[in-house]
């Protein structure tokens, strides 16, 4: 049985089965990122947000990711799930879960996987405000 | 040789298309095609930085292409 969930959907995610795919009774607990859309950007205010995605290659950097956790830390189990697609204010464009036989290593897996996702997976987010829209990263 | 270029997040506004065919020497490495892309396509110096994945893993610029490759441009990312 697999130790690692990866997704990638335009429905919306359920930190119910990040959470139930990464239960085992050899684990002392489990830690969740729950990524969440903000409603301003430097001072402005933004009003949704759009994901695109290089879906086969995000799919396998994903993984990379959670074998690299498996590898890099005591965890048992890793769900990695996000979204594409158009996403108003508060939707969750990610959930992180990870569990462990102890807490540490969870926590430190989590913040291992959100950072190096928001470094190598090719997903790119587009903000809309008010008044126009803007790549996020794109520009110098 | 031919190559199917494939653009992502900002290069695809920037090209104006998702896809490129495009046709380069055979033998020619990644840093090369980046090279052709920027003269062809002279707007993509207005992003930041891209990195090139070939057939869906990240590709360095000493890289050699070959026939029928796909190669992505990939914009700095923002996921999460």
């Amino acid at each position: 049985m697999s130790n690692t969930s990866i997704k990638i959907t335009s429905d919306k995610l359920s930190l119910d089965e990040c959470y139930e795919f990464v239960t085992d009774d050899s684990c002392g607990g489990i830690t969740a990122f729950v990524g969440t859309v903000r409603n301003s950007t430097q001072s402005k205010e933004v009003t949704q947000l759009d994901f695109s995605t290089y879906k086969p290659m995000a799919i396998k950097e994903m993984q990379k990711i959670a074998d690299l956790c498996l590898e890099k830390f005591s965890i048992k189990k890793i769900a990695i799930h996000h979204v594409e697609g158009m996403l108003q204010i508060g939707d969750v464009p990610v959930i992180i879960t990870v569990s462990a036989p102890h807490r540490k290593a969870a926590f430190e897996a989590c913040e291992f996987a959100i950072d190096t996702l928001k470094e190598s997976v090719p997903i790119w987010k587009k903000e809309h405000f008010s008044d126009g829209e803007i790549w996020v990263n794109a520009h110098p | 040789m031919k190559l199917t270029i494939l653009l992502f997040g900002i290069s695809t506004d920037l090209v104006g298309a998702t896809s490129l065919s495009f046709s380069l020497s055979s033998g020619s490495s990644v840093l090369q095609l980046k090279d052709k892309l920027q003269k062809q396509y002279p707007q993509l110096s207005q992003i930041n930085s891209y990195a090139i994945a070939v057939n869906e893993s990240y590709a360095s610029d000493e890289l050699v292409l070959k026939d029928n490759d796909v190669v992505a441009i990939i914009p700095p990312v923002s996921g999460g």
